[in-house]
């Protein structure tokens, strides 16, 4: 997928002023929150703490000895009969999707939900080799409609208005006109079922892979990834190399935290833990069943100082709580994961050149780290992430002037009183509404402070500390 | 989070911040005039200038550095330092170790000023043990509380404003959904993503009329002054307070009575 995050305060700006998403965000991000605050904490504060506190250990554990879980992993899944494979980057996990499509006659392919295919571009590619390819869980199979990208990790379709989700089915599929969501939900049901039958082929994503037993772990709220997954004769998982956890009882916490954090739930409809193809005693599911191991920039992170962020187990919580992906939605980020972890991810994965507005794309407010379920600290790294901006020299002159001028006058005391003088004086004489150069961002929405006549330092200087009947004029 | 040692009968040094200093300094006033009150001893740095926390949050290490040289230097001989800012507070106690982590000469400086460093509401409650300034507003007044976020999840600061002022005869505190909700500045931030800050102000202003308070307080100036830009700008009546001039206001009364 083309990286467009350099672009993000323009997208964002185009973003603010379209109704119809900020709408559409705002409830999909607020109806999430408040589920999920519900939920987490139904058994009391203590124990959605302690549960938070028990998942975040663990992926950090299961960061620790990543290496040596991933060739557990994948002598473990072999035992079980699933073909594990090896993808660097982008460009090798798409060709071994192909090559396997390519051995088995794959002419159509169903998929489901999977982030690290949009992150490869999967889709194009497979169509390129005249492979059709549908979306089957729902939001995906809305975004492909209406061919564009996914604008949030866990609700595709968040940008959207239900009205304009109707519009799209009636042009794009001949949907038969109807306000009713259940309707609507049914129509796309009976339109994906006969897909789901001749497919060759089933793409999913992971989001866990247990290294102990060899399983790959999936959740689901549609049955959808049931059908991908056994219906077609081949199954393909691409999972990203950071997925991989010690053990069952591992998965038993991490399962709780994941449906609490991403929608609100104790848990999802369908639990999926594939252990391998249909075996002699079975009657259905694959006959192959591949795990193709994707890097694409992982290790490079996992070599670095933002080895954490690959604790990110994809729920979408920070999304739901920042107030910035509120107001922008998920498009403006301008590449696969938006929101505060994707602020953090995309530079590190696409390269900081190519996403220098995203770390700069936060208050700074922290509700990103209160509500990620394995305590990711996202506003330190954004901070850090900052800092390897401004080293790089990649911020613009005008704050990099601005700051040492900032520096050198608050390195003295006298030099920064003269400058609180002359900003009073300045916007005071001359009634100054709005500010110049990089500042006028401020007075677009808020009209000037105004600076006091006397400065606090002038009123003890002058009461000698006293005070009481300081003249403030 | 660094271990402190009560702050009872010590002297204090106000760190005023940058903003107080140069906008707010009746604000400043407020709490020397509460701290005093409370038979404390105040002093008044004057070589302080600013924490260094937009440099710092903007990415700018070296030149937040820089400042925060000039403020270890000006609090040196400080026994306890308060300031009325938790945004300020949390640079203090938090980012100053980290920033001089690697410097042998001023680590261990910045360690002990991040120690001995308490917001306004968390020094009387927390560090003195003061819960009741037995003040009076000279009316009936519908508070609501804006938590900073620095203050509520760097410093952990919620209840110590809430009580302080609750306990203010005719002072009522009403419930508030939208207290933890970002106002949208950030700093920097607020210029340079200006739509993007300025749509999160409009969102909190929306909650800031639908609150049912007469004014809403705040422990950070900083935010303070954002969402009073853009009440401002938009012609609200609503306003945001500084806990502090709420708190000398019903001392004034008190005393008074």
């Amino acid at each position: 997928m083309e990286v467009q995050s350099n672009n993000f305060i323009p997208a964002a700006r185009i973003a603010i002023h379209d109704v119809d998403l900020r709408t559409a965000v705002a409830m999909g991000t607020d109806s999430g929150f408040v589920k999920r605050q519900a939920v987490m904490f139904a058994d009391g504060k203590a124990h959605g703490e302690a549960i938070r506190g028990q998942a975040a250990a663990i992926k950090r554990n299961a960061l620790n000895k990543l290496p040596d879980l991933l060739e557990q992993a994948e002598a473990a899944m072999q035992e079980n009969g699933i073909e594990v494979l090896w993808a660097a980057d982008a460009a090798e996990a798409n060709r071994l999707v192909l090559e396997i499509a390519d051995r088995h006659d794959v002419h159509s392919v169903v998929k489901s939900k999977s982030m690290v295919t949009e992150e490869i571009g999967l889709n194009k590619i497979l169509e390129e080799d005249s492979i059709d390819v549908l979306e089957t869980d729902l939001g995906e199979f809305i975004v492909q409609l209406g061919e564009e990208t996914p604008s949030h990790i866990v609700i595709p379709i968040c940008h959207k208005t239900k009205e304009s989700i109707r519009q799209l089915m009636i042009d794009k599929a001949d949907m038969p006109p109807t306000d009713d969501t259940d309707e609507m939900a049914r129509f796309a049901r009976n339109y994906l079922r006969q897909r789901f039958l001749d497919a060759d082929m089933g793409v999913s994503g992971g989001n866990f892979v247990i290294a102990e037993t060899g399983t790959l772990c999936l959740v689901s709220n549609e049955g959808n990834i049931r059908l991908v997954t056994s219906q077609p004769r081949v199954h393909v998982a691409l999972v990203g190399i950071e997925k991989v956890i010690p053990t069952l009882e591992d998965y038993a916490t991490l399962t709780q935290v994941l449906p609490r954090s991403a929608t609100g739930q104790t848990m999802t409809v369908y639990t999926h833990m594939i252990n391998g193809p249909q075996r002699d005693d079975e009657i259905d599911g694959p006959e192959h069943v591949y795990v193709i191991f994707v890097d694409n920039g992982r290790s490079q992170i996992y070599t670095s100082d933002y080895c954490e962020a690959l604790a990110c187990i994809r729920c979408g919580a920070c999304l739901n709580g920042c107030p910035v992906y509120k107001v922008t939605g998920g498009h403006a980020y301008g590449w696969v994961y938006p929101g505060p972890i994707g602020a953090v991810i995309t530079p590190l994965l696409v390269g900081l050149e190519n996403a220098k507005p995203l770390p700069y794309a936060s208050s700074l407010c922290g509700m990103c780290k209160e509500v990620c379920p394995v305590i990711i600290d996202i506003p330190r790294m954004l901070l850090d992430l900052r800092y390897d901006l401004v080293r790089s020299g990649y911020t613009g002159l005008d704050w990099n002037m601005g700051m040492k001028a900032y520096a050198f006058g608050g390195s003295s005391p006298r030099l920064f009183s003269w400058a609180g003088k002359a900003a009073e004086l300045a916007t005071k004489r001359f009634k100054l509404n709005s500010l110049p150069g990089p500042l006028a961002g401020w007075t677009d929405y808020r009209s000037m402070p105004s600076f006091a006549v006397k400065s606090f330092h002038q009123l003890w200087g002058e009461t000698n500390g006293d005070l009481e009947g300081a003249d403030e004029q | 989070m660094v271990e402190r040692e009560s702050p009872k009968g010590k002297r204090v040094s106000l760190f005023v911040t940058c903003m107080v200093d140069m906008l707010y300094p009746e604000t400043g006033m407020s709490v020397v005039e509460v701290l005093r009150y409370l038979g404390v001893e105040v002093d008044f740095p004057m070589a302080q200038t600013c924490c260094g926390q937009p440099a710092y949050n903007g990415g700018y290490r070296e030149e937040a550095r820089k400042m925060a040289e000039q403020f270890l230097h000006a609090f040196k001989d400080a026994e306890v330092i308060v300031t009325p800012s938790g945004s300020c507070g949390a640079m203090v106690c938090h980012e100053y170790p980290l920033l001089f982590e690697n410097d042998p000469d001023l680590r261990e400086e910045a360690k002990r000023l991040a120690s001995i460093t308490w917001e306004f509401t968390e020094f009387i409650v927390d560090g003195l043990g003061i819960n009741d300034l037995h003040g009076r507003l000279p009316q009936p007044q519908k508070y609501a509380f804006h938590d900073s976020c620095h203050g509520l999840r760097i410093m952990g600061l919620k209840q110590a404003g809430r009580t302080l002022v609750g306990n203010l005869e005719n002072a009522t505190i009403v419930p508030w959904d939208n207290s933890e909700t970002c106002c949208g500045f950030g700093g920097l931030f607020s210029v340079k993503m200006a739509d993007v800050s300025g749509a999160m102000l409009q969102n909190k202003m929306e909650h800031i009329e639908e609150s049912g308070a007469d004014a809403i307080l705040s422990g950070d100036v900083s935010c303070m002054t954002h969402m009073n830009g853009g009440l401002e700008k938009q012609e609200s009546t609503k306003r945001v307070k500084h806990i502090a001039d709420v708190l000398a206001d019903g001392i004034r009364q008190g005393e008074d009575r």
